[in-house]
């Protein structure tokens, strides 16, 4: 919302600084965005007027005039306009002056002939003919032409002063909740208060005496009534359209809006300065005399006055008369019923519809309009009748046409005010502060708050948005300042801060990722519905089932993600194309089920790990898992190959693919993916990822670890090299090992897996250390020798696995 | 012998001298004190002697022995250390060659400014709460004031998951508070940082997935005063102790009084900058008393208890912690970006 200041100061005097002023306003709760001071980038131009213009001697169309601009002598200026006479009075830039636009002018000679500035032009001024109707685009603007300005130039003037193009304008930030201050008036009120300074108002007086009686000429009815609290019109008969006086040019201006002929801009000065939306329309198409406030029928067409045909719906209110509508009530006009340059007779429309239809009429048709986006907030319907009437009155002030006598007003919801009881000590519980009654009283006052014995106040009837004592509350702070109000701490029960169990496990989770290696992201929840052919899940796969956005941004965002393989992938593909070489990444994002309670999702979190890079293996991977399910304490974990024929594995490549267990509980899937897979996102590298559901991690999550002993008796090493069907596992080896080795071993590992030259076809060789240790004696080599040749025995029946 | 024996310690001390080796040293320790050395030859020759001489004649010898070998330490630990420099010398490294890289993963800076706030909440009693995304609309907006009607409401802002605009994705993270009191018993202290979404196409300063964090304090006796002394401390320790606040009146639909929190531009200090867009303040939080219509919905009387809320967006103040320009790098996770934090 755009303030004129030169518009607020006709109700109320403040002389602040636009800073100050910016300040105050913003601390008592209407936020000051910007001031734009008009003219700013115009300097040392002047009113100048032409003493005498003769033929420039070296040129067939340029003219050498001698302009007075306020200095004893007159100046030398040459011209190449054509539309100048002598007595002309125009804008002068002069020597060293500045023009919109950053145009630096200076003196200098033009084919032989010294020129000591410049005539301007409307459009070198940065103006229009909208503002200045009777200039002309091309050539000079002539001032004296315009009927406002002729008689009251002055040359050597500043030209800014001289045209009203001088107003600092306020912009400032409306909350939805005060739809009262999209107006001069309603901001002249919050000034007033803020300033304390007394606020002047004016009530429009209409003197009337048109020819007709109204209520012969003009009906309305209102069938829509729940629609249309309020409708209230008057007419202007014998209209005469021509610009509107400077001033009211000059604030339209200032405000935003593009004047365009009297009465149009009539409707716009009062919709501006009481925040009343006004529509004039021509009464000759009004067919019948009768105005019908009704909801459109469906398909109906309207074509608006922006000239576009409006297909409309039941949900739309339109103004029609008996036959067909003529206006989108609260939105726009009808191009069928628009003032023109001979308009003979106009009702004014001055009504107050219902916001959420306006809005959702508006939205709809995706036509917001200055009138719409005042409505959908939910004007006072008791605004519709001192606008109207002040339309009135400046169509005889503008002598635009005759008023006739008589208004209809079409009541059907008259609020009734709000009366609440004023509490100081609950205002002052509420806010921490002791502001006695009388300072409160006063702020009553300041805010035009009407207060009975001190004890209730009634609320005036652009307050809606004031119904009980927190707002009561509100207003009292807003003018005591919220900045004195006292900072204090917190008092009170004391409670417990901290992280919840899981949470613990969350941040766990992260640095151990982050120690790994891994970048952490975060993705979108959403996907698109492609994401699941791109993993490969099977077409009939029960996971496929997602939540659907009904109205997304588009299809990519559609589908609310059951898994998070997709955007792990979309992320390394995008790090891929970006060619970055090593990446390792992780996210514990969301997936959302569908079947949740009250018909929301299931959403549970997952650990998600994705990398790709010349330092990435599956064994690579395993150990950052291997790393996670250690910190965690999971307890009995085991890898197995992960089943090719299961749904879920199969974004993953078939003979890299491992499940995660502890005990029995699954704890994830880890592997490099399908080659097809990653081929869908464009990358032919080989790309590896991990899927730990977290609720499972957070469940096998072991007890506090409990120390050991350090041992006390020397270890016995002996390495073994089996030689084994290249089917047998490293796992079954190690198993047999284990089992066979009894409280004596204590670690197998594996230290070497060797195929080739010595090792027959078909066959590998599997080395592996062993350390053996008793916890009450030094073993001795025959001790030693006993757990080895029980193990290889072992190897041998259960693996076929013999000493190399 | 007299002679015998000085003339050894002199060819003895000077072949000690000329040494150039720890092996030469131990050949002419075995040379001249060795079993069969020189010295020891001499010695020998001792039964010869008189008994007076014997005496004299031994202890000559014994000082040779002892100079000998005082000679033969001293030179052989000075070659040592001459050895030990020249290793140490050979053993030297370009120190400006880079170190063997260890890749450590880092915290995505959006989270790094969440654990930033999380610290200092939790410092003050708060609990750390989660909710859904997937949000029914009574609670993102009927129990927060947000009437059938209210604009965001609007298929055109809010993604909604079937025709009756029934379940949606939240578009704040406020429904939280109605979720806590429903849930947690009073007096409470929580904040519940998440992801919410708008219907916003993706530009430099729009997602239409980012995430707040929402703060609310219920209990007996709560004040805008208290309000305003925690959310200042909050700013002072997200931003400095000399950190200027200020507090503005603003509007929210779940809360009465309702304000905005400004701090004052650190680049400009509040004469106004581009930082600040000229306005020498930055907005950095929205809060209020709980509205006492959303207090009695929740059956919570609000005559007996009050409380204020909170809510912010992540984004911006990670954005404004690291300086991002651009909101979309949040999101596109590049690890050239995020090997930065």
């Amino acid at each position: 919302m755009n303030l004129s200041r030169k518009w607020l100061n006709e109700f109320v005097s403040v002389t602040a600084s636009d800073q100050e002023f910016a300040k105050a306003m913003t601390l008592s709760g209407s936020k000051v965005e910007s001031t734009l001071r008009e003219g700013d980038s115009i300097r040392n131009v002047v009113v100048g007027q032409v003493k005498s213009l003769v033929r420039h001697p070296n040129s067939d169309h340029m003219w050498i005039c001698q302009v007075d601009v306020g200095q004893p002598t007159p100046i030398q200026i040459i011209t190449g306009a054509q539309n100048l006479h002598e007595g002309d009075f125009v804008p002068t830039a002069l020597d060293d002056s500045w023009l919109p636009g950053g145009t630096h002018i200076t003196a200098g000679s033009l084919r032989g002939e010294l020129s000591n500035g410049m005539l301007c032009s409307l459009k070198e001024l940065g103006l229009t003919t909208h503002e200045f109707p009777y200039a002309m685009e091309d050539g000079i603007f002539v001032l004296s032409r315009d009927p406002d300005l002729e008689g009251k130039l002055t040359p050597g003037a500043d030209i800014r002063a001289a045209i009203g193009l001088n107003d600092h304008v306020v912009e400032f930030e409306i909350t939805p909740n005060r739809p009262d201050c999209l107006s001069v008036i309603g901001l002249a009120r919050e000034v007033s208060a803020t300033f304390d300074q007394p606020l002047r108002l004016h009530k429009p007086v209409v003197k009337g005496g048109g020819p007709g009686t109204l209520s012969c000429l003009l009906d309305v009815e209102t069938p829509a009534d729940s629609l249309v609290p309020r409708y209230t019109a008057r007419m202007v008969r014998n209209v005469k359209i021509a610009p509107s006086p400077l001033w009211m040019r000059e604030r339209l201006r200032a405000m935003g809006v593009r004047p365009i002929n009297n009465i149009v801009d009539i409707t716009n000065y009062v919709m501006l300065e009481y925040g009343q939306p006004m529509h004039a329309f021509d009464y000759r198409y009004v067919n019948g005399g009768k105005i019908i406030v009704r909801q459109a029928d469906e398909g109906e067409e309207l074509t608006t006055l922006d000239g576009n045909v409006r297909r409309l719906t039941a949900s739309h209110l339109v103004i029609a008369d008996e036959t067909r509508a003529v206006g989108l009530a609260g939105i726009m006009g009808g191009e069928n019923s628009e003032i023109t340059a001979d308009t003979v007779d106009v009702v004014f429309e001055s009504a107050c519809f219902d916001g959420t239809c306006i809005r959702k009429g508006a939205l709809a048709l995706g036509m917001r309009t200055e009138a719409s986006a005042k409505f959908e907030k939910g004007l006072d319907p008791m605004n519709t009748l001192p606008a109207v009437n002040r339309a009135c009155e400046l169509v005889e002030l503008l002598e635009a046409g005759e008023v006739v006598d008589g208004i209809i007003d079409v009541l059907n919801h008259v609020p009734q005010p709000t009366v609440l009881k004023l509490e100081p000590d609950k205002i002052n519980a509420l806010l921490g502060t002791d502001i006695p009654q009388a300072t409160m009283a006063r702020i009553m006052e300041r805010i035009n708050f009407q207060l009975h014995d001190g004890q209730s106040v009634t609320i005036p009837s652009w307050r809606g948005d004031v119904q009980r004592m927190a707002d009561l509350a509100e207003e009292v702070a807003r003018f005591y300042g919220y900045d004195n109000i006292p900072c204090t701490l917190m008092r009170g029960q004391t409670t417990q801060g901290g992280y919840s169990p899981e949470q613990k496990l969350e941040n766990r989770l992260g640095a151990l990722c982050r120690t790994c290696g891994c970048y952490e992201i975060i993705t979108y929840s959403f996907i698109s519905p492609i994401a699941y052919d791109k993993i490969r899940w099977p077409a009939d796969y029960s996971m496929r089932q997602s939540l659907k956005i009904l109205n997304p941004l588009g299809e990519d965002t559609s589908i609310m993600r059951s898994t998070t393989l997709p955007s792990m992938l979309d992320t390394l593909a995008r790090n891929y194309n970006y060619r970055n070489q090593r990446v390792k990444l992780y996210e514990l994002g969301k997936i959302y089920l569908p079947g949740g309670e009250d018909g929301l999702a299931t959403e549970s979190k997952v650990l998600t790990l994705g990398a790709y890079g010349e330092d990435m293996d599956f064994f690579a991977l395993k150990g950052i898992v291997e790393a996670i399910v250690k910190d965690i304490q999971a307890q009995s974990v085991r890898f197995e190959t992960a089943d090719p024929h299961c749904p879920a594995f199969q974004p993953y490549h078939p003979g890299r693919c491992a499940t995660v267990w502890a005990g029995n509980r699954y704890l994830g899937v880890l592997g490099q993916i399908h080659p097809l897979v990653a081929h869908n996102y464009g990358i032919e590298e080989a790309l590896y990822c991990v899927e730990l559901p977290f609720p499972a991690l957070l469940a096998a999550q072991g007890p506090d670890p409990e120390y050991t002993p350090l041992p006390k008796f020397p270890p016995i090493i002996r390495d073994i090299a089996v030689v084994c069907d290249q089917s047998i596992t490293v796992g079954a080896l190690e198993q047999s090992i284990v089992n066979a080795g009894g409280s004596l071993l204590r670690e197998a590992s594996l230290f070497d897996i060797y195929q080739g030259k010595g090792i027959p076809e078909g066959k590998k060789s599997v080395a592996f250390t062993l350390t053996l240790r008793s916890d009450d004696r030094s073993l001795t080599g025959e001790e030693a020798d006993g757990v080895l040749q029980a193990v290889l025995t072992a190897l041998e029946q259960e693996c076929g696995a013999v000493l190399r | 012998m007299k002679e015998q024996l000085s003339t050894i310690r002199a060819a003895a001390l000077a072949a000690v001298e000329q040494a150039q080796s720890a092996t030469q040293l131990d050949e002419l320790r075995v040379q001249y004190l060795g079993k069969k050395g020189a010295l020891t030859a001499v010695l020998k020759q001792m039964g010869r002697l008189s008994p007076e001489e014997r005496p004299v004649i031994g202890q000559l010898a014994n000082d040779v022995r002892a100079s000998l070998e005082a000679a033969l330490d001293t030179a052989s630990q000075k070659l040592a250390a001459e050895a030990m420099e020249e290793r140490l010398r050979a053993e030297a490294v370009d120190v400006t060659i880079p170190g063997r890289k260890v890749t450590v993963g880092r915290r995505h800076p959006m989270y790094i400014a969440l654990d930033e706030l999380k610290d200092i909440f939790i410092g003050m009693g708060f609990t750390v709460i989660d909710g859904p995304e997937v949000e029914l609309a009574a609670l993102n907006f009927d129990r927060l004031n947000a009437e059938e009607g209210h604009p965001s409401r609007d298929w055109s802002d809010t993604f909604y998951f079937d025709r009756d605009s029934r379940v949606m994705l939240r578009s704040q993270t406020s429904p939280m508070q109605i979720r806590a009191m429903d849930t947690m018993p009073l007096p409470i202290r929580m904040i519940a940082p998440g992801r919410v979404y708008r219907k916003d196409e993706v530009d430099a300063t729009h997602s239409p997935m980012f995430h707040q964090v929402e703060g609310m304090v219920i209990d007996k006796g709560v004040t805008m005063a208290d309000l305003k002394g925690t959310l200042n401390t909050v700013a002072q320790r997200m931003y400095g102790a000399d950190t200027k606040t200020r507090f503005r009146p603003h509007h929210f639909p779940f809360t009465e009084p309702s304000c905005e929190l400004d701090v004052q531009c650190h680049k400009c200090g509040g004469a106004g900058c581009a930082t600040c867009k000229g306005e020498g303040w930055i907005e950095l939080l929205g809060a209020g008393m709980i509205h006492p219509h959303v207090l009695e919905m929740s059956g919570i009387d609000p005559e007996v208890y009050s409380g204020w809320a909170f809510g912010f967006g992540l984004e911006r103040t990670a954005m404004r912690r690291f300086k991002i320009d651009d909101l979309r790098l949040i999101f596109e996770n590049d690890v050239r970006f995020l090997e930065q934090f």
